[in-house]
């Protein structure tokens, strides 16, 4: 029988590791470690590591982020018998 | 053809396009009106919310910002799609699950009172009137750039034009009309940027391309930047001014202000299912990713053709858009010296160049030396942004007005046929209003900008979460939280631009955060307020704690697993 509190907890679960990458990427990369970042370059671009996270590397992340969770949530639905067709 | 017949051209054709679209899909009832009969594909609604959150500022001005603040200019970048992470994780699948048609049903519904629901709707009217009155401005000011009508001529062309699709059309018409806005105003955006990406870097990529180096000279274009900047005493491009805190505090409340603005919010109510809501905002941010990400690119190519062509230069030999966009007083140049060149410095004692951001979009193409045609283009992908954008926050108003006042506050009894026209008679109003307002203070609207996202972040941000995370946040808590959240931000903002402007400087902001950044300390006052009241006092009935339940998965986990 499955049990609403397991289903929570997983999404809770889900939503601690992506909101961590979320944090990490924008305000941890992109401000709080910026300068230090800004001392490595990406290969062959004019890209500092920090300036190019604040202005671009942190976008495409997000985008990738709300997809997984979309994806595991159907996961997670289809599991627990919740899947709306 | 010139610039002006291919402006009429273009802009004319967009705007049959939109009307004939919100003729085929106007609104035949409420759930129509309000939620588009919740039909909506996901990719649909994802285009249509990017259209719908995308304004005139995205288009027009952001690209000119970033371009003058360089590193400082991420906060908008980060802030304007970071909280449509916060949106998909957080908020978007629950109050689809919810069902309701606004921000303040859901608000007024789990909090089981009628004040809580009364507080919410004078949010979301107050929000979405300031960002809309800016959003007519807009439509005003390409007009008289493109077509030399008068601002107020533009404002009344964008009212009209709205007026028809917004209220005939409800919800509907606009979704579909904003899928159409959003294909005009990529494209108006991504020709130029590529034509640019070309010409300075070698590659039609703008993403890649202002990493990559002058085709010419070899240097990275980046580095030639900061190196331009230090020559001539600004900060480097890639570092900025201001204080990490600072930066820290506005991304925040313009991510928290994103999640929370009702226009935006309302969007994942049109669409069939749970799962239809998550993947949606996942289309939505990619679309407005495109934008976002080419941002950057064309502040780069812009901020480095400027330098090129005129720091240090001889005022005689200005190219001609130079002393066109001077005439309309967005470029102003003061010859201190008396020398003839143009001295444009970091020193704002001996500048003598100030150039308005706006320009950096709207002049670029002239700049570039492009055809005609894509002049016309970006004239006709500017009304796009801001007439979809338009459109989305009226609809709230009058939502906001014909349903959550009239039907769920005053007038329960009222019925399908009486609540429609309520609601576009509503839309009529807001529209005229808006206008209005638009027209007679513009420099009031600017202002109230930082307001609306602040508004947002502290009211509705932190209701919404704790009531689908926490089952025992009651009416008390949420009323007291929303009451300090909005109180708090409302009277710094206040203060700092309107009472006493003057001080409004990092030595007097409380711990160096802006007004900008000031949402962040209201979303968290409203956090610890609304915990703290909910603790001493009752906690919400049993049938409260099972709505909860019910809107944290799809079906009924357990019932019919």
């Amino acid at each position: 029988m499955p049990d609403p509190d397991a289903y929570w907890a997983r999404n809770l679960r889900y939503l601690s590791i992506l909101l961590s990458v979320w944090f990490v990427v924008s305000y941890g990369f992109g401000i709080l470690f910026a300068d230090a970042l800004n001392a490595i370059r990406i290969p062959g671009t004019g890209f500092k590591l920090g300036f190019w996270f604040a202005q671009q590397g942190s976008i495409y992340v997000f985008v990738v982020l709300i997809f997984v969770y979309a994806r595991l949530m159907n996961r997670l639905d289809a599991e627990f018998g919740v899947l709306e067709e | 053809m010139d610039v002006r017949t291919w402006t009429f051209v273009l802009v004319g054709l967009s705007f049959a396009l939109y009307i004939g679209v919100a003729i085929w899909s106007r609104a035949r009832s409420t759930k129509d009106f309000y939620v588009a009969g919740t039909g909506v594909s996901p990719l649909a609604n994802g285009m249509a919310t990017a259209a719908d959150w995308m304004s005139a500022a995205s288009f027009i001005s952001m690209a000119g910002l970033i371009s003058f603040l360089g590193y400082d200019g991420s906060v908008y970048l980060m802030g304007w799609t970071g909280g449509y992470v916060l949106l998909a994780l957080l908020l978007a699948p629950y109050l689809r699950k919810f069902g309701a048609y606004t921000v303040p049903d859901f608000v007024g519904d789990r909090y089981y009172s009628q004040v809580a629901r009364i507080v919410a709707v004078v949010c979301a009217i107050f929000v979405s009137f300031t960002y809309v009155s800016g959003q007519m401005r807009g439509v005003g000011i390409v007009f008289s750039r493109f077509l030399e009508v008068d601002v107020t001529v533009g404002v009344v062309i964008g009212m009209a034009v709205v007026f028809f699709y917004a209220v005939l059309g409800g919800m509907k018409g606009i979704t579909y009309t904003q899928v159409a806005q959003y294909c005009v105003l990529i494209f108006a955006y991504m020709v130029p940027a590529i034509f640019l990406a070309v010409m300075l870097s070698g590659t039609p990529i703008p993403q890649l391309g202002f990493g990559g180096a002058d085709p010419e000279s070899g240097v990275f274009l980046l580095d030639k930047l900061d190196g331009l900047h230090r020559e001539l005493g600004f900060a480097a491009y890639t570092d900025g001014t201001k204080s990490m805190i600072d930066v820290f505090f506005i991304t925040a409340a313009l991510m928290v202000g994103t999640a929370g603005l009702p226009h935006v919010i309302i969007r994942f109510y049109t669409v069939p299912k749970v799962r239809d809501a998550r993947v949606s905002v996942g289309w939505a941010l990619l679309f407005i990713a495109i934008l976002y990400t080419t941002a950057p690119a064309i502040a780069v190519f812009a901020r480095a053709n400027l330098l090129d062509t005129v720091a240090g230069q001889p005022y005689d030999a200005m190219p001609e858009w130079f002393n066109k966009w001077e005439d309309t007083g967005l470029i102003t140049f003061e010859d201190h010296d008396q020398d003839g060149n143009i001295l444009y410095v970091g020193d704002a004692e001996r500048n003598e160049l100030t150039v308005n951001p706006d320009i950096m979009v709207l002049a670029n193409p002239e700049i570039s030396r492009l055809p005609n045609w894509v002049v016309g283009l970006v004239a006709a992908g500017g009304l796009a942004a801001a007439l979809s954008t338009a459109a989305g926050l009226l609809l709230v108003v009058s939502a906001a007005i014909s349903h959550d006042l009239l039907k769920r506050a005053f007038r329960p009894d009222i019925s399908e046929r009486g609540e429609l026209v309520a609601a576009r008679i509503s839309a009529a109003l807001a529209v005229v209003a808006a206008g209005l307002l638009g027209i007679s203070d513009p420099g009031f609207v600017a202002q109230v900008v930082a307001f609306a996202f602040g508004l947002a972040a502290s009211s509705f941000f932190p209701v919404i979460i704790l009531g689908t995370f926490t089952r025992s946040m009651n009416r008390e808590g949420a009323i007291a939280g929303m009451l300090s959240g909005i109180t708090f931000t409302a009277a710094y903002i206040i203060y700092f631009r309107f009472v006493n402007p003057g001080a409004d400087t990092p030595e007097n902001w409380w711990f160096g955060i802006s007004p900008e950044g000031i949402g962040t300390v209201g979303m968290l006052l409203n956090f610890a307020v609304a915990l703290g009241v909910s603790r001493f006092t009752p906690a919400p009935p049993a049938h409260i704690r099972d709505l909860v339940d019910r809107i944290r998965s799809p079906g009924d986990v357990g019932k019919t697993g």
